[in-house]
């Protein structure tokens, strides 16, 4: 039987790590990392777990140490939040490189600057092509199951890859809610011991890791290291399905809610997509046949499916909770985009930039949205396709 | 090339499937299968008539080219020595000199 509790986001994931009981967490345990790692050394220190904790004296340091013992052959995870993700960029590109399945908890978190606390995605979005696989969870529930699937999803050995789970700053990571975990056993039988084929402490094989890498072999490595990416489609399909088994809860790429025979659409990531669910509801209770798609896997990005899901509809509207500064568009929007040219190129489409730095998303906005993609889909004429959703101006 | 068993040989011609992943090296001291003696610009040349075997020159080289055996220095490999001069520099004996490659 599943366990009923009410625990904040920081808190489920701190437990889903106790449950998971890494053999390394290397982790800043002051801002702007995160309380997770305050709760999983209080587990630490009440002997509730056998990892080795490494309070390290920046995130540049966490992300090194767990390379360090994650290349020495221990499953090792870590957490962090907005600056402190960014002052780990160099070492989340090596981790990938060296095709080691880290796990990373990111808190999102505005980028500074102006300096700034509150929740945006450009924390998580700036780190979209360091070659980490990225989940995204809506809510404490979700950051929970994707902490535990994320383990068995990096360590697959057609994957090798670190994974990043990525949940809304404050919303999701402060906020109580009713959670259903697992038992103890269940989440150590489904994580499995790690056995990695090549380690640092294995003794009679010994191996050189992160070696000079130039012109001869380098472009391979990077062509086997975008493999692993291409084969982490199956690997998190595969793994969903067996969680599934287990938790009863159902996880893909993406969560399509009301979509079927939906004419406007939206997408979106994060806590948003609670909001926006009910907006949802609210709209097919008048007669609008609204409907919406939530991201879970951004990287790898699911293309085809993602683009065939869209196809179908009169107007859609991607949100970004970040900009990427290319002018033309948040992240999320341009990979959508990007899918839509071969799988939905007749769909209009339109982009929001929206709730950057912790400013508060009502249903009203996102009312909003869909009443710019009912005028949309009447007309097929999209005005501006690159804003920023109830700014001031 | 060594003849040590090696796990992976790297060569030029190696694809990414065969590749291990990562840049991980599965061999300790495979650095001795690729000739790093084309980078030389300069070149060492020992002189035996004038070599005390005083042993100086052996343990400063970064690329273990000096050559002994049974305790005396037999020559220089030049399929590793990227030509630093360190070893003449450590010689007091004028027994090795550093001369232009394309001489």
């Amino acid at each position: 039987m599943a366990i009923r509790d009410k625990l904040s986001g920081n808190e489920a994931v701190a437990v889903a790590m106790r449950q998971i009981d890494p053999d390394v967490v290397a982790a800043f345990p002051i801002t702007p990392s995160t309380e997770v790692p305050q709760y999983f050394s209080q587990f630490v220190a009440d002997g509730k777990v056998h990892t080795e904790f490494v309070p390290v004296e920046s995130e540049h340091s966490a992300m090194s140490a767990c390379i360090g013992s994650e290349s020495a052959g221990g499953r090792t995870m870590t957490a962090t939040s907005a600056n402190g993700l960014a002052l780990m960029w160099e070492m989340l590109y090596i981790a990938a490189s060296s095709r080691l399945p880290i796990v990373l908890s990111v808190v999102n978190r505005a980028l500074s600057g102006p300096i700034n606390i509150h929740n945006d995605h450009s924390d998580s979005m700036g780190a979209r092509d360091s070659g980490w696989i990225q989940l995204y969870c809506e809510d404490n529930q979700e950051a929970y199951d994707n902490v535990i699937q994320a383990i068995r999803i990096g360590e697959h050995p057609d994957v090798n890859l670190p994974v990043m789970v990525c949940f809304d700053g404050f919303i999701t990571s402060h906020s109580v809610e009713n959670i259903e975990l697992l038992e103890d056993d269940k989440v150590k039988n489904f994580v499995g011991s790690y056995h990695p084929k090549e380690y640092l402490l294995k003794r009679e094989t010994p191996i050189a890791v992160g070696p000079l890498d130039l012109q001869p072999h380098y472009f391979e490595h990077k062509r086997s290291q975008a493999e692993g990416m291409t084969n982490s489609k199956k690997v998190i399909l595969d793994v969903a399905k067996e969680f599934q088994k287990m938790a009863g809860r159902e996880y893909g790429f993406f969560e399509e809610y009301r979509m079927d025979d939906a004419e406007v659409g939206i997408i979106v990531l994060n806590s948003t997509a609670g909001t926006a669910k009910t907006v949802v509801d609210d709209l097919r209770d008048k007669g609008v046949k609204a409907g919406l798609i939530k991201i879970r896997v951004f990287r790898p990005f699911p293309f085809e499916e993602l683009g065939k899901a869209v196809s179908g509809l009169k107007a859609l509207a991607v949100m970004d909770k970040s900009d990427g500064f290319a002018a033309m568009g948040g992240p999320v929007f341009n990979d959508v985009r990007s899918a839509m040219f071969d799988y939905a190129k007749d769909v209009p489409c339109i982009n929001y930039i929206y709730g950057l730095g912790g400013r508060d998303v009502r249903a009203d906005d996102i009312a909003k949205v869909y009443a710019d993609l009912g005028k949309i889909a009447e007309t097929g004429k999209v005005k501006s396709t690159f804003n920023y959703l109830g700014v001031r101006e | 090339m060594s003849d040590k068993k090696r796990r992976f040989v790297f060569t030029p011609e190696s694809t990414w499937e065969e590749m291990p992943e990562g840049g991980l090296i599965l061999d300790a001291g495979n650095a001795d299968d690729f000739l790093t003696g084309d980078w030389r610009n300069i070149k060492p040349i020992w002189h035996e008539d004038k070599c005390k075997q005083c042993m100086l020159c052996y343990p400063v080289c970064p690329d273990s080219s000096i050559e002994v055996e049974d305790g005396k220095m037999t020559g220089i490999d030049y399929d590793h020595c990227k030509g630093c001069g360190v070893c003449a520099h450590a010689c007091k004996f004028g027994a090795i000199d550093m001369v232009d490659e394309a001489e």
